[in-house]
């Protein structure tokens, strides 16, 4: 069973080929991550798999669905969430009410009903309130539920569409670079989160730069380098694999190796 | 307790609308005491009949982000829907008023489809067209509307009792605004109303969520279109006469000046924008010929000093005093 693919994918913005060619198959309960250097066309990979971005050749397949041509919104509902490199948060809503929205798709109150505050609505911004709770207990924002997202701290802020993204019980969720600009100790938390996903039954995907965390969750690896794919494997496979290295650090192998490489 | 920052609810709702919707109702009672003259309930009438359009426009651009610079379009649809409606048709008023609430639904669906797909600037100038394109329908259709002359609103009667004066319009107008202000309350904590919210900061993200953005626009663009109809239609019948200027360009960008001035997405912002921008030309006419000087220069005023809107700055200010 493969829960998502990606076929033969390719994207041109101008001359640039942010895509070439680009094929992966995903399988349930695992972390799967894209990993490149800087342009090597992750976060495009995720654009177009979230719908955001039409490709300009190949598909994508969604649980045996081709998906290709949706909307974003119409991949959410099937069950595809994703977080954002350069954080799409909702600045003026609170932090809970930020998490509430990822409970979008569940709520089925019409317009005529959410005007008239009918019981109906109560009873869904209960079920909503609930769940959304629930789901920034997981990350560990329980406390700051009722602040004001735009006082949230740059951390805070990355787990906080994380938990967004978990309200909406997707079965396959994208994370794009989650502990970018995070210090170590927000990796680890990052990293135990998405180990914890995972453990919920729901499928990773990550971008990520930082090779320590990609190695330690990550059940297979595949790697691009100018938008075409370079390697896939465990991350066994893939340190040894002479083409990466060379990708990442020219041809002399160092001791960066274990690092974090940007 | 921060009694502005209660006022000022439509951004950050609670579960407690009564905070802000009994002061209102308390408000709306008591305020005809300090009125001396039919004048005053006329004046206060016109500043609710505004305000409940200025209230549909700030669930448009407070709530969704969205701008229109033709909601006066829709004033004038219920403007002249309860004036052709019983003079051509022969529809009872009531029944004319609810008709045009009606028509207005469904011109906002048919233009929100397309236009909505706009954005920012470009939105701002097909709703502007929007707004003139019907604006010119009323001058030309002058079989029908009068023309630029414009025509006489035939009276309102509910069941014997027929509707004039000042006082009875006072009522009307207030508790319709009190009616709206609790519905727009109600949207800000339903599922639809965080969805608006959310578009407002981030389509992507709200998309990515599984928000319907376009349906989410065009169904608050419905529902601020059919304020704005209920206000023209009051506007129409307090002034037994009506122009084609109901629906003009400047009578639009007066709604947009409202919501701007009083708060973007508060709900009491609207009512003190209303207020603002229908009290002041009146009380400025000592100016003689300065007068639009001063009411520009005090607009202007305001925009720098309580650059969020009148009650938003106000909710904040106090709000860190308090802390201090």
């Amino acid at each position: 069973m493969i829960v998502l693919s990606a076929e033969g994918l390719s994207v041109a913005f101008g001359g640039v080929r942010a895509a070439d060619n680009v094929s992966f198959d995903v399988e349930p309960g695992i972390v799967f991550s894209i990993i490149g250097p800087n342009g090597a066309g992750k976060t495009t990979l995720f654009n177009v798999i979230s719908g955001l971005c039409p490709p300009d050749d190949g598909r994508v397949w969604f649980y045996g669905e081709n998906v290709t041509a949706l909307a974003p919104e119409q991949l959410a509902r099937r069950g595809l969430s994703r977080t954002f490199q350069n954080l799409q948060i909702f600045s003026h809503l609170t932090v809970i009410e930020n998490v509430m929205v990822g409970r979008h798709r569940h709520e089925a109150t019409g317009i005529i009903a959410d005007l008239l505050h009918l019981p109906a609505v109560a009873r869904q911004n209960r079920r909503t309130r609930e769940a959304a709770a629930e789901a920034l207990a997981r990350v560990g924002l329980a406390d700051l539920a009722q602040r004001p997202a735009s006082g949230l701290a740059y951390g805070n802020l990355k787990r906080l569409e994380i938990a967004r993204a978990l309200a909406s019980e997707p079965k396959v969720l994208l994370l794009d670079e989650p502990a970018a600009g995070c210090n170590p100790v927000e990796r680890r938390e990052i990293e135990n989160i998405i180990r914890g996903i995972v453990g919920n039954g729901i499928t990773v995907v990550l971008v990520e730069h930082d090779m320590r965390l990609v190695m330690n969750v990550s059940n297979r690896i595949h790697v691009l380098a100018n938008g075409r794919t370079l390697a896939e494997g465990t991350a066994a496979d893939v340190r040894s694999n002479l083409a990466v290295i060379e990708a990442y650090l020219g041809v002399h192998r160092t001791q960066e190796t274990a690092g974090a490489v940007g | 307790m921060n009694v502005l920052a209660l006022f000022d609810r439509l951004r950050s709702p609670q579960r407690h609308r009564l905070i802000l919707l009994i002061p209102l109702a308390v408000f709306i009672l008591l305020l005809p005491l300090l009125f001396s003259s039919a004048y005053y309930y006329r004046v206060a009438a016109l500043v609710f009949i505004f305000a409940i359009a200025a209230l549909g426009l700030n669930l448009l651009m407070g709530f969704a982000g969205q701008v229109s610079l033709g909601h006066a379009g829709f004033m004038g649809i219920g403007a002249y829907a309860v004036t052709i409606g019983p003079t051509h048709l022969g529809i009872p008023p009531l029944f004319s008023f609810l008709l045009g609430a009606a028509l207005s639904a469904v011109v906002a669906f048919l233009v929100g489809r397309p236009i909505l797909r706009l954005k920012e600037h470009y939105l701002a100038v097909a709703t502007l067209g929007f707004g003139v394109l019907v604006a010119i329908v009323f001058t030309n259709e002058a079989g029908w509307t009068g023309g630029p002359d414009g025509m006489t609103v035939p009276g309102l009667t509910l069941m014997d009792w027929s509707i004039r004066g000042a006082g009875a319009w006072y009522w009307i107008a207030a508790i319709s605004f009190l009616l709206g202000a609790a519905l727009a309350l109600n949207l800000a904590d339903s599922p639809t109303g965080r969805a608006l919210r959310a578009i407002h900061d981030s389509e992507i993200a709200a998309r990515v969520l599984g928000v319907d953005v376009a349906k989410k626009k065009l169904i608050v663009f419905v529902v601020s279109a059919v304020y704005a109809s209920i206000a023209g239609s009051y506007f129409g019948l307090i002034n037994g006469y009506i122009t084609p200027d109901v629906s003009g360009f400047l009578r639009s960008i007066e709604l947009v000046a409202m919501v701007v001035l009083g708060g973007m997405g508060s709900v009491i912002g609207s009512l003190v924008g209303a207020a603002v921008l229908v009290i002041l030309p009146q009380a400025l006419t000592v100016f003689h010929d300065y007068e639009h000087i001063v009411l520009g220069l005090i607009v202007m005023s305001v925009m720098i000093f309580l650059r969020r809107g009148i009650v938003p700055s106000l909710a904040a200010a106090l709000g860190e005093r308090r802390a201090k």
